[in-house]
């Protein structure tokens, strides 16, 4: 159980994020959701999830919401990623493996220029 | 599936699919009595007694792009292999618990793995589920519960850098203290 120092700990992030306004409304941050449905698991969709995730910790960055969902219905192009921009359509990726998935998030997610050779209808 | 970490990822999986809003998964790992138990449950929609019969069939699914379901099958198939069974009880509007239990020293017993990235996963990526994980090893025992982080963080989200990092630092290090001080080397 998370002791009360380390709760301690916790409230000082809180505190940071605060001071730098990081409390804002979901609308305006970038969503990633990946699949997690059973074809995806085997593909490997946690790995593509745990290397976005250590992107986000080690490069420091703020405004991304990251979900994982179930089947999306895409099977054969597993693991699948979506990206929504704020403001902008949602964009399916298939068979992102995390070398991928770190090119996505440079690109799309940090400059906001689709990597359309990994795109797929969806 | 190569790890048992991934089966109960994709249990889990099926427990948010249910509409469950608290998630339990606990892991016991008894050496003397050579057992692996894995618990997950929620309290998610449930199932009838009809449809908990006919679970293990891979033909039985709730999905509707395709009729196979394989999570259930695979892990039972899995857990037999090793001289293991998977048992289920689900009660509708209750919820449902998949049991699951191993002999541990069976040598076709594929290894837990990765399960703080199987928690990262499910914590940080379904922040709406309350979360708890139990982690026994003979005498040691871990215990998480996302609840008092969630209540600290009061909105602020998992998401956040330094947020994921405390998550990912708590799980890591208290699976890895389970493991100190025990009599002889664990897979």
């Amino acid at each position: 159980m998370p002791t009360v120092k380390s709760l301690e700990d916790l409230k000082k992030i809180r505190e940071e994020a605060l001071k730098k306004q990081q409390l804002k409304e979901t609308s305006g941050k970038t969503e990633l959701i990946v699949g997690m449905g059973t074809v995806g698991i085997a593909a490997g969709a946690r790995e593509t999830l745990k290397t976005i995730l250590d992107m986000i910790e080690r490069d420091n960055l703020s405004d991304i919401i990251v979900r994982q969902t179930g089947n999306i219905g895409l099977d054969s192009f597993e693991p699948i990623v979506q990206v929504v921009l704020p403001g902008q359509d949602k964009v399916t990726y298939g068979k992102v493996n995390p070398e991928m998935a770190k090119r996505i998030m440079k690109e799309h997610v940090l400059a906001g220029k689709i990597v359309e050779e990994y795109q797929i209808e969806g | 599936m190569r790890e048992l970490a991934l089966h109960i990822l994709d249990i889990a999986e099926n427990s948010i699919s249910a509409g469950a809003t608290k998630i339990e998964i606990n892991i016991d790992e008894d050496l003397q009595e050579d057992i692996l138990k894995i618990l997950i449950k929620d309290n998610g929609k449930g199932m009838s007694p009809d449809t908990l019969a006919r679970i293990t069939d891979p033909f039985v699914t709730s999905r509707t792009t395709r009729k196979v379901g394989l999570g259930i099958p695979f892990f039972k198939a899995a857990a037999e292999a090793c001289e293991g069974t998977l048992n289920m009880n689900s009660q509708i509007g209750l919820g449902t618990a998949v049991e699951v239990n191993f002999k541990h020293s069976h040598i076709d017993r594929m290894p837990l793995g990765d399960i703080s990235g199987t928690l990262l996963t499910l914590i940080i990526g379904t922040p709406d589920v309350h979360w708890t994980y139990k982690h026994t090893v003979n005498n040691n025992q871990f215990i998480f519960d996302d609840e008092p982080i969630k209540e600290t963080l009061d909105g602020l989200s998992l998401c956040n850098p330094g947020v994921m990092k405390f998550i990912r630092e708590m799980l890591q290090d208290g699976i890895h203290s389970l493991y100190q001080g025990q009599p002889k080397r664990i897979h």
